[in-house]
Parts: C-alpha cells; sequence; structure tokens
C-alpha cells in the first residue's frame, strides 16, 4: 500500500469527535465536503477529487480506525485492508461501486470510492408505514441475485459477501441497486468479549460455526426479503425464527409461491436452499411472469388454471354407521362401557342401546326430560332428571336399583368415584351418595343451581354452580376448602389435571386455577359465553372447549398461550370436545358435529344432524357417538 | 439499613430458612426449605448477580400452606451498571409480587376472578421492571429467573440464560429454556453443546431485561413431588459444573445450605471466572 505522505493530520483537522472537519484535504488531494455515516468502524464522508479542477468530482472517502496499541496487530491489520482493497479493486459490476484508490494517513486507512446517492434499504423499510410491496421486493432481489452471482463465480476467488443485509444495499437515484460495504467489515472484526444482547440477523446459522460460503449470502438475502415484506426486524426477534413467522401470516398480500421461495433460501440445513444465486433469481423471475394463457390440445381435458390450494387431507363427508331415532331432543351425552352406549332424552328415556349396532336393549322412563348424562360403575348406571331425582338402573336389565330424590331438577352429570357418586341439582345442593344404595354421605349447599359435573380427585370435589362460583370441597366432610369466584354462572365441568383446574365461565373466561390453592394461574378471554367443559390431550398437553364467539380453542395447558383458534359457523354450546390422538370432536349450534385435527386446528369433516348438538360426544374403539336435538344419536367412523 | 432494606437487597449467604412448623401432624402437607448463595468469583472485581428469597407458611384450619419466592437475576455490562440492573429487577420483582399476590393472598381476596392469574403477575411484574432498567441504564441489562412456590407447584418465569432445574434422587432436569444465541444454534443442530461450551459468542443473548420493545417472557407450571428440588442458578454455576455433578452435589449434601455453598466451590474449582449464584428449594415432608 502507498503510504504515500507522511503527512500527519494536524489538530485542526479533526473534530472533537475525531472526524475530519469539512475543507481537510487528504493526500493533497481529496478534499472532505461532509460527514456522511458514522459506523461502528468505519467513517463515511462526502469528499471531492480535487485533481479534476475544471469539474466537480465527487467521491466518498471511507475511513477505517487503525489503532490498536499492538504495533504488529496494526500491521496485520493494514495487510488485510491492503489484500481488500484489491479484491475490491479487481471487481467491476454495475451495482457495485467501484474503487478509485487507498491509502493511509496518520493511523487511518482510507477507501475512496464511487460515491452513491440514495437510500439504504434500512432507511427506506423504516421509512415505509408498512411493509413494501411485493413486485418491488423481488425486483431488488432480482437484481442483488445478480451481484451475488458475479461474486460467487468471480475468479481467481469466489468472493462471499458475508454481511448482507439493508443497510448493505442501496438504491441509487436512478432506482437501480448497489451493494456497499462489503468485506472492508472483516477485516476489524474484533472479537467481542463479555455478554451482549441482541444478534445480527440475517447470518446464516453456520456462519456462527466460521463457515461462510456463498449459500450463506442466499439466507441473508431471504432474511432481507423477510424484513422488507413483514416490517419485522430479525435483530429484534429470536435468532432464526422465520420459519415460525411465515411471511404471509404477517403479510397475506404476498403470494404462496414468493413466500416458499423466500422459505426455500432461508432453511436452517444449507443443502436445502437454493444452490447458487442464479437458482434463487430464477426462482424469483418466475414470480414476475404473468401466469401463460392456456392453449387447449385436442382431446386434452380442459385444466384450470388458477394456483390449486392444498386438498385437504381427508375428504369431505363422515357417513353414520347407525342412528337411533328417540322421541325427543337428544341433549345429553352418550356414555358408553362394555360395548354398551346409554344415553337420556328429553323423551323422559335412560336408553341402552349396542354401540357396534345401535340395536336398542332396553329403555328406563323417567318422568321428565333428561338432560344429564349417564355413568357407569359395576353393575350400575346413574343418571339425573328434570323429575328432580337420580337414578341408580342395573344395566343388564334396565331396571331400578336405587333413586335419589331432590328438590330441584338434576341436569348435572353425575361423577363417579371411590364407589361414591356425586351430582348437583337445581336445589342448590351438591350430593355425595353412596353408589351402592343411594344413602346420602352429606350435601353441600351453594347459592344457586349446579348444573355442571363434579371433578373428584382423592381428597376433594370441585364443581361450578351457577352463583358464579367453583367450589373445591372435601370428600370426606364436605366441608368447603375454597370457592373461586367468577363473574357469571359456570356451567362448565371443571377438569383436574396436573394440579390445575380448568373451566369455563358464562363470563366469558377460560380459568386455570391451582387446585390446592384455588388462585387463578392464568386465564383466557374469549368474546362471548362459555358454556362447554374443557378436555385435555396429554401427550400434546393442550385444553379444548368452544366458546358462543363460535370458536374452538386449544390451549397451552400450562401457560394459557393459544395454539390454535378454529372459527365454526355457529355459537359453541355446552357440547364439550372429545379427544383421541390425532383428533377433537365437538357440537355446534350450527347442527354440525366437527372433527378438527387436534394438532393444527384444521377441519378434517363435519357431520350436519340438522338441528343444534349441546350433546357432547363420546369416543369409543373407531367410532365416535353424539345426540342431536333432531332427536337422533349417531354413531359415525373416526 | 432497615430490616426491609436487608430482606428486599441484594444479600450475601443467606442463614439457613428456620426449620418447619409442628412435622408431627399427619397432614401430608409438604414444606419448602430453602439454601442460597452468590459468590462473585475469583476474577470478576464485582459480583452483577442478584438474588431474592421469600419464604413463608400459613396454617388455617390444619392445612399448611407453604408459599415461597425465589429470584435470580444476572446483570450484563462492562461497568458497573450490570450490578444496578440486576439489583434493581429483582428488587422490583419482589415488591410486585408481594404486592399483588402475597398481599391479597393474606387478605384472603385470591378466589376471584378479578385477582390477577399468577402467571400474569409474574410477567406484569417482569415487563415493568424491564421499563424501569431500560429508562435507568443505558446500556445495561439483566437476566432473571423466578419461582413463585405454592403449596407444591412451581410457577416459573423467566429471560435470559439463567436456569431453574427440577432434581430428584437420581435425576436433575433443565426447566427453563437459554434465550442465547448457542441455544438456538443447538436446537437447530448447527452446534453441539460441547462446542457451544468455548463458543466466542456464547454469552451473546437475544432475550433480556433492559431493551425497548417488547419483551417476551416464558412461564412454566411445574409440580414438585416430595423429596424433590428446584434449583436456581446463574450461568457462572451452570458453565462451569456439568449437570451431573450438580446432581451428585445435591444429593450429598447435608442441607440445602451446604448444596449451595458445595456448588459455588466446585464452580470455582473447575475454572470458572464469573460470579455464582444459586438458590436451592428443597421440599420436604
Amino acid at each position: 500500500m502507498t503510504e504515500q505522505q507522511t503527512h500527519r493530520l494536524a489538530d485542526e483537522d479533526t473534530s472533537t469527535e475525531g472526524t475530519l472537519r469539512p475543507g481537510t484535504i487528504l493526500q493533497q488531494r481529496y478534499q472532505i465536503l461532509e460527514t456522511r455515516n458514522i459506523g461502528g468502524m468505519a467513517v463515511l464522508y462526502k469528499a471531492r477529487d480535487m485533481r479534476f479542477e475544471k469539474t466537480t468530482r465527487m467521491c466518498a472517502a471511507k475511513e477505517m480506525y487503525n489503532n490498536a496499541p499492538d504495533p504488529r496487530l496494526r500491521d496485520l491489520t493494514a495487510q488485510a485492508f491492503d489484500r481488500e482493497a484489491n479484491v475490491l479493486a479487481s471487481l467491476s459490476h454495475p451495482a457495485v461501486p467501484a474503487i478509485y484508490d487507498y491509502f493511509s494517513e496518520s493511523n487511518r486507512l482510507y477507501l475512496v470510492m464511487e460515491f452513491i446517492e440514495g437510500k439504504d434499504l434500512d432507511e427506506i423499510i423504516e421509512e415505509s408505514p408498512g411493509p413494501l410491496s411485493q413486485e418491488v421486493v423481488v425486483d431488488w432481489a432480482i437484481q442483488v441475485c445478480d451481484v451475488l452471482s458475479y461474486l460467487h463465480n468471480h475468479k481467481p476467488q469466489p468472493y462471499v459477501f458475508r454481511d448482507l443485509k439493508p443497510s448493505n444495499i442501496m438504491l441509487n437515484e436512478q432506482g437501480r441497486i448497489v451493494v456497499i460495504d462489503f468485506g472492508i467489515a472483516k477485516v476489524f472484526q474484533r472479537g467481542q468479549r463479555g455478554t451482549m444482547i441482541g444478534t445480527a440477523g440475517y447470518p446464516p446459522p453456520e456462519q456462527y460455526r466460521g463457515d461462510a460460503e456463498p449459500r450463506g449470502d442466499i439466507y441473508a438475502l431471504g432474511a432481507t426479503m423477510h424484513h422488507l415484506l413483514t416490517k419485522r426486524d430479525p435483530r429484534l426477534e429470536p435468532p432464526f425464527s422465520f420459519h415460525e413467522h411465515p411471511i404471509r401470516s404477517i403479510n397475506s398480500a404476498v403470494s404462496e409461491a414468493l413466500d416458499r421461495t423466500i422459505m426455500k433460501a432461508l432453511e436452517y440445513d444449507i443443502d436445502k436452499r437454493f444452490a447458487t444465486a442464479e437458482d434463487f433469481k430464477s426462482a424469483l423471475e418466475a414470480q414476475r411472469t404473468p401466469e401463460p394463457p392456456h392453449i387447449p390440445t385436442a382431446g386434452a381435458p380442459t385444466i384450470a388454471f388458477a394456483t390449486s390450494t392444498l386438498a385437504p387431507a381427508h375428504s369431505g363427508s363422515a357417513l353414520p354407521v347407525w342412528e337411533f331415532a328417540c322421541e325427543d331432543e337428544v341433549g345429553s351425552s352418550p356414555f358408553v362401557a362394555d360395548g354398551v352406549l346409554y344415553v337420556g332424552s328429553y323423551d323422559h328415556n335412560l336408553y341402552a342401546l349396542d354401540a357396534k349396532s345401535g340395536q336398542f336393549m332396553w329403555k328406563f322412563p323417567t318422568e321428565d326430560a333428561i338432560s344429564s348424562s349417564p355413568r357407569v360403575w359395576q353393575g350400575l348406571v346413574f343418571i339425573g332428571s328434570d323429575d328432580n331425582l337420580v337414578y341408580a338402573i342395573y344395566r343388564d336389565s334396565g331396571s331400578i336399583a336405587w333413586s335419589k330424590p331432590t328438590r330441584g331438577r338434576v341436569i348435572s352429570s353425575p361423577t363417579v368415584a371411590m364407589a361414591h357418586v356425586f351430582f348437583g341439582s337445581d336445589d342448590h345442593f351438591l350430593y355425595n351418595l353412596d353408589a351402592r344404595n343411594g344413602r346420602q354421605v352429606w350435601a353441600f349447599e351453594a347459592e344457586d343451581h349446579i348444573r355442571s359435573s363434579p371433578a373428584v380427585s382423592e381428597d376433594l370435589v370441585y364443581f361450578g354452580a351457577d352463583d358464579g362460583n367453583v367450589y373445591s370441597v372435601e370428600v370426606q366432610s364436605g366441608k368447603l376448602k375454597w370457592k373461586f369466584a367468577t363473574n357469571r354462572p359456570v356451567l362448565s365441568s371443571p377438569l383436574l389435571y396436573e394440579g390445575l383446574l380448568f373451566f369455563g365461565s358464562l363470563d366469558w373466561t377460560f380459568y386455570a386455577v391451582d387446585a390446592t390453592a384455588g388462585w387463578a394461574v392464568w386465564n383466557r378471554r374469549t368474546r362471548h359465553r362459555i358454556a362447554s367443559s374443557p378436555a385435555i390431550s396429554q401427550p400434546r398437553g393442550l385444553v379444548y372447549f368452544t366458546s358462543v364467539d363460535q370458536g374452538i380453542y386449544a390451549l397451552d395447558f400450562s401457560t394459557g398461550r393459544q395454539v390454535w383458534r378454529t372459527e365454526m359457523d355457529g355459537p359453541g354450546t355446552s357440547s364439550s370436545p372429545a379427544v383421541s390422538t390425532d383428533a377433537v370432536y365437538v357440537g355446534c349450534a350450527d347442527g354440525h358435529l366437527y372433527s378438527l385435527d387436534a394438532k393444527t386446528g384444521e377441519i378434517r369433516w363435519k357431520f350436519h344432524t340438522g338441528e343444534s348438538v349441546v350433546s357432547s360426544p363420546v369416543l369409543w374403539e373407531n367410532m365416535v357417538f353424539v345426540g342431536s336435538r333432531n332427536h337422533r344419536i349417531y354413531a359415525l367412523l373416526q | 439499613m432497615s430490616w426491609i432494606e436487608k430482606i428486599l437487597g441484594r444479600t450475601q449467604p443467606l442463614p439457613p430458612a428456620p426449620l418447619p412448623l409442628d412435622d408431627s401432624k399427619e397432614s401430608k402437607s409438604l414444606f419448602p426449605v430453602v439454601g442460597a448463595v452468590t459468590d462473585k468469583g475469583p476474577v470478576a472485581d464485582h459480583n452483577e448477580d442478584a438474588l431474592f428469597t421469600l419464604s413463608a407458611a400459613l396454617s388455617q384450619e390444619n392445612d399448611l400452606l407453604p408459599l415461597g419466592l425465589y429470584i435470580v437475576a444476572d446483570g450484563i455490562s462492562g461497568k458497573e451498571q450490570g450490578a444496578a440492573a440486576s439489583s434493581l429487577a429483582v428488587r422490583l420483582v419482589a415488591d410486585w409480587v408481594l404486592s399483588k399476590i402475597f398481599h391479597p393472598f393474606l387478605l384472603d381476596l385470591g378466589h376471584s376472578a378479578n385477582q390477577q392469574p399468577i402467571h400474569q403477575v409474574l410477567r406484569e411484574a417482569i415487563i415493568a421492571a424491564n421499563g424501569r432498567i431500560h429508562d435507568a441504564y443505558a446500556n445495561a441489562g439483566t437476566t432473571l429467573t423466578c419461582a413463585f412456590v405454592l403449596g407444591t407447584n412451581a410457577f416459573i418465569a423467566h429471560v435470559g440464560d439463567s436456569r431453574a432445574y427440577l432434581v430428584n434422587k437420581s435425576t436433575i432436569r433443565q426447566l427453563t429454556t437459554d434465550h442465547s444465541l448457542v441455544n438456538r444454534l443447538i436446537e437447530l443442530g448447527q452446534l453441539t453443546p460441547e462446542e457451544a461450551k468455548t463458543h466466542p459468542q456464547r454469552s451473546v443473548l437475544y432475550r433480556a431485561l433492559g431493551r425497548a420493545g417488547n419483551l417476551e417472557i416464558d412461564t412454566y407450571l411445574q409440580s414438585l413431588p416430595a423429596h424433590s428440588s428446584l434449583l436456581l442458578c446463574s450461568d457462572g454455576l451452570w458453565q462451569a459444573v456439568p449437570q451431573e455433578a450438580i446432581l451428585a452435589a445435591i444429593n450429598a449434601a447435608s442441607s440445602p445450605q451446604a448444596a449451595c455453598r458445595q456448588l459455588a466451590a466446585q464452580a470455582k474449582e473447575n475454572g470458572g471466572e464469573d460470579n455464582i449464584t444459586v438458590i436451592l428449594v428443597q421440599v420436604k415432608s
């Protein structure tokens, strides 16, 4: 490198910040006009090359400090700078600023280059109120691919940009892309000690292992495009989280094809990315040309050219295996035990049907409608009725074993645990009866109807009431442990799992309460009442429920974070979801039984019954059973 | 220093928690015993870690309900501001949790939809601390990992690369995710944990308190079975002492306090240069 002058900058040449004052002349040739940009490692000046006296020739002077205390380090830096400047000088491309000169003065290294007037993409995206348009971003990206292709194919040695990002991409006054700032930066890279907060955002993962190769530039361009199309700065996000934020989920104006193309460039696995910048460029150019018109060939079927939507994995409708008609609506949810399905109807009867065939086995008449759902224990099936009684019926014969009168309708479904039956009544009491003979052990009084079914653990019974409270009562004694107050009736039957009690309230909110202490751990507000009871998928760690706001919700059970929400065509009811390994089933006021993918919430199929489905579906073997207000009970294949 | 300041300020090795209440009751309630140690380490000029512990128990009609709050914060910055940031974080979060959980609990106001859920209180405490640190200290930040223990449930809120572990007789399991660049690279299979130990950017975090913008906070719920322990620590411990050795030290120690002292000593023996902070909450019956 030429150390042409041993001229040292005089004190008056530098301002207090250390930048050169306007008017300072370097190498007796370059007059500093103004400081344009001060970066972490370099200062950029606009300067005038005074060699050309008769005209005003502008140039850019980039100044880098080289003032390490160790003279050997300074030498090494100067040598690296020297090599870099020479490589840059060998490049010739319209999008790469030309290098004119380089020299050193007073511990500062200078590069004199073509001056580019314009803005960099960082400024442009910052000034833009929203994401940039697809057409413009694709156009710029194609120009960048062009430069990358040139750099990567450079002889004798391919040149890797390594630090491609929006601030290194400028748009000149003619609206053309110019890439700046490459290469020189790595000369001055110092190891950073201690903890830092924040990451670079654009470089690919392998670059952190020290592997910098051309396909890393492709990733960085993809990262840049992602930022421009979503206005999400990757430096502010967790590193390598692009795939968790697909472009279309933030900016739906972007086409699926472009989203896929950019995601391919952003593959963390380097071999899955585009192999070359040319490949990336071709993929981008394909986005630009309009679809060619369809030219029919003789005899060939007409094929529509619209962009195809992905066909659903599971086609459309479910067919019933059998259906059984009662004489009135079925609001009760079925219960299956040992191949027999039990269900109540508003026609006053408790039915026992063969689960596989739907064949009628027996029915037991109560004195009023049945909304409650049956439960089975040993040889007995228990059911509550609007006639104020709870019945225990022999499963084999359909004849009565015992009954227990209360002073209000029994709409709550009984829960059986430890040889006891627990259920609530409209008479405000929660009953604990001996399952064998119906003898009352205790009754706990709440302040209003109890229509939800209790959840029972070893020591405690949990249930909700129309007074808005969820109670925790000791199993042995019937004494209150705690009560949790919500703002509206709780129809939802609470679910106990991992020390938390889950339930929804008509106050629009779904709660997760610590079962021991009765304290809310998290809650999730929906847009309308919740009458449905929750269900849990243990392997997925998700809790499911529906709301009158038409949503089926899947939340992470430990944090309440919404994993998905699927919209139905009508309000959610008291129908509660049933969960299998892969699917969630639930009924809706729009008359359908929905089957959704348990992981994604995508609708697999919907079965139409014609009337509101308030009954909860039940799973058994490979079948799902549900009742509808259209008087029928259906058995479908899962 | 008033007693409040003593309790809420950054402290040196704490005396062990008082012995549990009447153990002879037949009730199955489990009670935590706590150890805590902080040590600036052999190399650093000062200790930029901060910690807070508070253990309480309330008994009503034979039901003993323990409650506790345990916080570790590791300050980030070259100058003393790191220490100020971690201290501020710990005090603000403790104060927030005391007023929004402990006080309502004592006044029996917790059993209602109008009481903010626990995870929400922890999140907001950390967000408030984040705002204050950002305003007060331009170049500093801090990690924060806190656990609110109620009965045998631990509610954990976490930002950064301090850690919470669940320890049993034979197993130790990391509960929190490190918000560090190298951890993300490990998740992607681009780096092995061995390589991460010596990676030049192993301390780079992508999430910490003290930055502008929305702060995302991880929350966890972990039940603490009998004879298990909850371990909270700064990276000064886990970077220097492998998990199996941590497990062994805890099982061999005679008390949680002894375990914490042993862990800090081991970190230094292994050549750890960073500040070391350890809190161990042992659930006993």
